[in-house]
This record gives structure tokens, sequence and C-alpha cells, in this order.
């Protein structure tokens, strides 16, 4: 049990450096900024005064590991400074767009997440079966696709054609859940279509591998049924991967929603993103960056340690 | 070259609708001036034409000529794409090699650094570095150069990490070979095959990536044709597609024109990947 936890312990503090790491290239960013951001921000006829306030209140009078520090523990309790661009702190700008982000993230998940293990197990079972080669094949299709052309493609026939469901995800923060899940249905569909094709292809490669082991052929030989070989013999030994695969789709998951936030603007974290690197707006950039970097390495991270601890080698060592 | 055209005979149909496909895109490209009917960038006509001579596939919001502009879009996005996988295969490749070849504190840094590159979502990064250089071609380029290099240095260190275990190379270091030849003509020659079948995957990645900060408005800039923008600003029209006429159903396709064409060139890289991919696992069926 105890090299168990010594190897979860050594992989949460990998995560933990990374993520130091990682923040401290995302505070780096304002530093590579050209020219004085004081002056860049408040125009060349700001008084001395002014710019001397402003470089108060921004910190830019300290040394940049000070900084660095201060803006690290700032963001751990939310508070992520202000907009270069309207001066507004940054926490009431994402607080409702993160949330909204984690919702289509979240609601694109529950859809993808038992649809393509289920679908990936059904491939595996049946495979070299014309059913295996469909599900196969237009799931290479949906990988090739850029995000929009699927997200355009759902518009123009559940939205324009049929009507069923409205072409912008556009949500209040005082909207029903119903009402909420239904104008997002669109956008959580593309993201559904997008990381269901990846995860589905790696839950089948993954119980495929599984299938051609001795012990499930002896299960076969003793005349069981396939079914309960597969639920009895394969699946417990296949959770590892296939949640493996999970973790790291729903770590994909984080990036596209980006893209699928524009197509459909909807008020989203991705979205607000995107505005602010063409307003170059450092601050807004990095906050958000810093959501989404952390999410994804957080994701990554409980990938690596489900999988140690369903690692049943791991649990008894010799 | 006969064993390839010799592969190219029992190629499988997939491998030649995506062979085709890449030719066609490779002739559009080559030859936009000559194929497109009028220029990239100018106003032809009038604006939000339907499919009717001589635009074929209409005019955009400005009065510019679709089809041309998808034209000039293969020769821009695809030769953009290109040059910057293969400045990230320089990159990686070469890193990659030198950190097998090399080892110690050369490869402990630079596995680290990719470590850490590789930690944040490559769009994400993309994003955050763009904000600080600006969206011109050739920061783009050097970006997700540098971004994709990771992956090309990844796989090349493995595999050259493989062929330096083989006596050939002992002997050829204690022949006293310098350390740059070991890698031009031991490793490279050895290590080719795996890295051309992943040149296609990167180029496909790499172009979806470039496409999408187009599409997000962060790529390549206007009036330079390229389908990612090319879908950004036609979406809006999507809302009118209507199937009573024929007139109206064109209209609203604007923005799957250029998205078809990124879809259909990535399933056609990917064809022909998979292809190689087979023949150079040595795998018979």
């Amino acid at each position: 049990m105890t090299s168990v936890l010594a190897i979860i312990l050594k992989r949460l503090g990998i995560g933990v450096v990374t993520l130091l790491v990682v923040s401290a290239i995302i505070f780096s960013a304002i530093e590579l900024l050209p020219g004085d951001i004081a002056t860049e921000v408040l125009g060349q006829s700001a008084t001395p005064e002014t710019l001397a306030a402003f470089r108060a209140q921004m910190h830019l009078d300290q040394p940049a590991v000070l900084r660095y520090l201060h803006w690290l523990g700032s963001a751990a309790t939310g508070d992520f400074g202000i907009s270069l661009a309207n001066r507004r702190p940054i926490a009431e700008l994402i607080a409702t767009r993160a949330a909204n982000t984690f919702f289509l993230a979240g609601y694109a998940a529950l859809i993808a997440v038992p649809l393509a293990v289920f679908l990936g197990l059904v491939a595996a079972i049946y495979r070299e079966t014309l059913l295996d080669k469909t599900i196969s094949t237009t799931t290479l299709v949906a990988i090739s696709f850029p995000e929009y052309f699927v997200a355009y493609i759902l518009i123009l026939i559940f939205s324009v054609q049929l009507g069923w469901f409205p072409s912008l995800g556009s949500v209040e923060p005082d909207m029903g859940l119903w009402e909420r899940m239904h104008r997002t249905f669109l956008p959580a569909m593309t993201l559904t279509l997008i990381v269901m094709a990846h995860m589905m292809r790696m839950t089948r490669a993954a119980v495929v591998n599984l299938l051609a082991l001795p012990y499930v052929e002896m299960a076969h030989l003793k005349g069981m049924r396939r079914w309960r070989v597969i639920a009895i013999h394969a699946l417990p030994n296949a959770i590892a991967p296939i949640v493996n695969v999970i973790a790291l789709n729903l770590a994909y998951l984080i990036v596209g929603v980006v893209l699928v936030e524009v197509v459909f603007v909807y008020p989203g974290l991705g979205q607000l993103l995107v505005d602010s690197v063409s307003k170059r707006d450092v601050t807004v950039v990095q906050a958000a960056c810093l959501i989404f970097a952390a999410t994804y390495i957080l994701l990554n991270l409980a990938a690596d340690i489900v999988s140690i601890v369903s690692n049943p080698r791991l649990l008894h060592p010799r | 070259m006969t064993s390839w055209l010799g592969h190219l005979r029992s190629a499988p149909l997939s491998a030649w609708i995506g062979l085709l496909l890449l030719v066609f895109y490779a002739v559009l490209a080559v030859f936009a001036p000559l194929i497109a009917p009028f220029p990239q960038s100018e106003v032809v006509g009038p604006q939000y034409q339907t499919w009717s001579a001589p635009y074929y596939l209409g005019t955009d919001a400005l009065g510019r000529d679709v089809l041309s502009r998808l034209i000039f879009g293969a020769r821009n996005t695809v030769g953009i794409a290109l040059t910057t996988t293969a400045l990230a295969f320089f990159l990686g490749a070469s890193m990659g090699l030198l950190a097998a070849t090399i080892g110690g504190w050369f490869d402990a840094i630079s596995s680290r650094a990719v470590d850490v590159l590789m930690a944040i979502p490559a769009l994400i990064f993309a994003l955050l570095i763009l904000t600080i250089t600006g969206t011109s071609v050739p920061s783009l380029i050097l970006v997700i150069a540098v971004l994709d290099s990771t992956r090309v240095f990844r796989l090349s260190r493995a595999v050259a990490q493989g062929i330096l275990t083989m006596d050939y190379v002992e002997v050829a270091r204690m022949r006293g070979e310098s350390m740059f030849w070991l890698v031009r003509r031991e490793v490279l020659p050895n290590a080719a095959a795996p890295l051309i079948a992943e040149f296609g995957l990167r180029f496909c990645f790499v172009f979806l990536f470039i496409a999408a900060l187009s599409f997000l408005g962060l790529g390549l800039q206007p009036p330079m044709a390229d389908w990612g923008s090319m879908v950004r600003e036609s979406a809006k029209l999507i809302a009118f597609a209507n199937f009573s006429t024929w007139q109206t159903a064109t209209f609203g396709l604007a923005p799957l024109l250029p998205a078809g064409a990124i879809a259909i060139l990535t399933v056609a890289v990917n064809l022909v990947v998979d292809w190689v991919l087979h023949i150079s696992s040595g795998l018979r069926d």
C-alpha cells in the first residue's frame, strides 16, 4: 500500500511543480509585452502622477518575482487583478463566464462519456463486423472534421431547417436548467461528436487488446456467454485504460470549448479569451489561460492517478 | 522508386481517393492564379450574388468572387501550414536526434522543456503568445512551429534512442566517427520512415490549428484569402439557408464551402497516412 501512496504522492508533486512552472510562464507573458504598460494603457498624455498611481495599483513598481508571487497568491483566492482594456476587476468578468463554460463542457461530457464507452464496447465485441466498420469509419471522419464544420452542419439541420434548437447559445444567469439545456444543446452536441469519436476509438482499442489475452480466451473456452465474459472478466481490467481515456478527452473538451463557444456566440470563458487576445488585453488573457491550463493539468493528473490506483499490480508489491 | 510504384498499384481504394484529392488540392494551390477566374482580394461584382456565371459560387459580403477565394485559399492556407510543419520538423527532429545522441544534461534540459510546453494545451499557449506578438504571418508560423515541434521531438528522440542501442552504431562510435556523422549517416536514415508518416499527421494538425486560429480571427489576416477566415466571414449567412429554392439553398451553404474544403483535405491526408503507416509497418493482409 505504501508504494502506491508513494507513487501517487510523487505524481501529485510533479503535478504541482508543472502547475507552478506553467503559471510562471503565463505570468511572464506580461513581462514580454513591448514598451511600458502604464504608458500603453493610459496613453502618451498621462501625467507622471497618474502613471505612478497606475504602477502602484498594478504593483509595477515591484520586482517581477514579488509580482509573480502576489499574482499567484491572489489568483488562488479568485482575484485576477484588473483588465487592461476597461480597468474592471477580472474576477467580475469571468465568474459567470467560467461557470457557463464548465456547464457546457460538463453537459457535453455527460452525453459523450456513456455513449462513447458503450459504442466502443460494442465495436470491440463485434469487431470486424459491418457494425464495427461503420462505427470506426464514421468516427475517423468525425475526428478529421474541424469543430466549426460539424457545428455549422448541425446548425443547418437542427436550427435552420428543422427549427428544433436555437442556433445561438445565448444563456442568462437566471435561466432555468431545462431552458438552459435546450439553448445549449447544439454546442454540447458539437463537442460530444468531436470528443466521442476519439474516446470511442481508444475504448475500442483498449478492450480489443484485453480480449486477446489468454484468460479471456480461457473464459470463452469454459463455455461462458459472451456478455458474461465481457462484464466479469474483461471489463474490470478495462476500467483503468477507459478512465484514462475519459480524463484525457475531458481535458481536450476544455480546449475544444473555445472554438465551439465562438461558433455559437456562447457567453463563456473561451469567447472572452479570444476577444481579449484580439484586444491584446494581457491580464484577462492570463487569467483565462491560467484557468484553462490548470483544468487541463488537473484532469491529466486525475487520469494518471486513476490509472495508478486501478492497477492491481501496484496494490500488491512484491 | 519502383517499389513505391508497386505499392501504389496495390493501394486500397481509400488511399487512391486520398491521393487523388491531394493531387487536386496541390494543382489548385500551385496554379491558383491561372485557374481562378478573378484575383483573390479584388471586388469584382455586386455583394451576395447567388451561384451563377460568372460567379460560379457567388460573391461574398464585399463582392469578391468566392470560387477564386477558395482556390487562392488552397495556396495561402496550405502553403503556410506546409511551411510551419517543415519548420516544426526541422526544429523537433534535429533537437530530438541531438538529445538522444548527446544525452546527459542536454537531453535532460530539452526533455523537461518539452514536458512543460506540452503541459499547456497548444491552442491556449498559442493564444497567450499571439497576444504578445500580435498576429502576423511570421509570428504565427514561428509560434505554431515551436509548439508543434514538441511532439516531433518526443517521437524522434524515442526512435533515435532505439537506433542508438544497435550494434552498427556502436561500431561506428568505436571507429571514432563524429557525433554529426553518427546522426546523419546512421540515425537519420533509419528514423526516416516513422518520421515521414508523422509528417502527414503533423501537417493535418498544423493545418487545422491555423484554420482554427483564422476562424477565431487571430490567424491569417484579411484581405488574404484563407479558408478559416472565410468560414468566419460567411458564418452569419447560414441563418438564411432555405431549401425551398435552389438559389436560396446555395446562399446558406456559404460557410460550409471553406469548412468543407478544410475537412476534405484533412480526411484525404488521413487516408494517405493510414496507407503509408500500413506499408511501413510491414503488415500484410
